[in-house]
């Protein structure tokens, strides 16, 4: 039995456009196309088929990560449940599901700085031309890997791995200090 | 920054990216029945060289899938990039076709 205390996130201080998300369940899903359509019924929402594309409705997210792979994500409560789901829907399916709710946490970036703030360690343009809301696509910043998620004009999904948290934030309070206070 | 064409998710930052190697070597289908020279060639020998070369890349840090890419050994300039298991593409170092 896995200690509980070694899968609490690590503290965040918030701020105005910073702040640690809520717990969730996250599943890796890898499969063919057949396997797709599948696994959206059991999700309740479709797999993006669009590269570097999310869908999403309340409570279901499904980010498009490869051709053959997407990270789904629901609210931590809904874990077992949509495990059976998965098991019984897609016995005869050849697919694979991997449960990385405790592997990462996810951080918000919001408000007017948001992009700013991620283009000091993240290499891809930011601009809402290049990387449009509903955009998301696994990626660095400064040395470690993220999956970024454009949610809203001025806001950032961001999922990192669990240890690399303190860093990621470390980093980007760093970068903050250069903002008017 | 190097910027390369990922066949699925268009051009991207070098840093996301990592090399893999020649591209076309095709692993023998029954090593058992190998010769052991023909078998050294296969792990070890390479081409070296200087002008179009057929790699392969892996977009490890985005859709983490390998690629084919037709690189210029000498500009270090990237003429195509094409998915795993299409054959390289005829073409010229100036991208002439
Ligand atoms: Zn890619």
């Amino acid at each position: 039995m896995a200690n509980p205390g070694l899968r609490q996130a690590p503290p965040v201080e918030s701020s105005s456009w910073l702040r640690l998300l809520p717990p969730a369940t996250r599943f890796v899903f890898r499969g063919p196309a057949a396997a797709h359509a599948a696994a959206g019924t059991v999700f309740g929402l479709r797999l993006p088929t669009t590269p570097c594309r999310a869908s999403m409705r309340p409570a279901r997210a499904a980010l498009w990560l490869g051709p053959d792979e997407h990270l789904l994500m629901a609210p931590a409560e809904d874990l077992g449940a949509l495990r059976s789901a998965f098991a019984s829907g897609l016995r005869d399916i050849p697919h694979s599901l991997v449960d990385v709710s405790h592997r990462q946490g996810a951080l918000e970036l919001r408000g007017p700085d948001a992009a700013w703030l991620l283009t000091a360690g993240c290499p891809l343009d930011l601009d809402p031309a290049a990387f449009p809301v509903g955009m998301c696509t696994r990626t660095v910043f400064a040395k470690t890997e993220i999956v970024l998620w454009r949610t809203a004009a001025e806001a950032f999904h961001v999922e990192v791995w669990r240890s690399f948290t303190a860093y990621l934030v470390g980093m980007l309070q760093e970068v903050a200090r250069e903002l008017p206070q | 920054m190097l910027v390369i064409d990922c066949p699925y998710c268009g051009p991207r930052p070098e840093l996301e990216f990592s090399y893999g190697g020649q591209a076309h070597i095709a692993r023998p289908a029954n090593p058992a029945t190998v010769e052991t020279s023909d078998w050294a060639a296969f792990l070890y020998l390479r081409s070296n060289t200087r002008g179009l070369h057929a790699e392969r890349w892996r977009h490890v840090r985005g859709c983490a899938r390998f690629f084919n890419a037709l690189r210029d050994t000498t500009t270090d300039k990237f003429i195509a990039t094409y998915r795993t298991g299409e054959p390289a593409p005829a073409i010229d170092s100036r991208g002439d076709r």
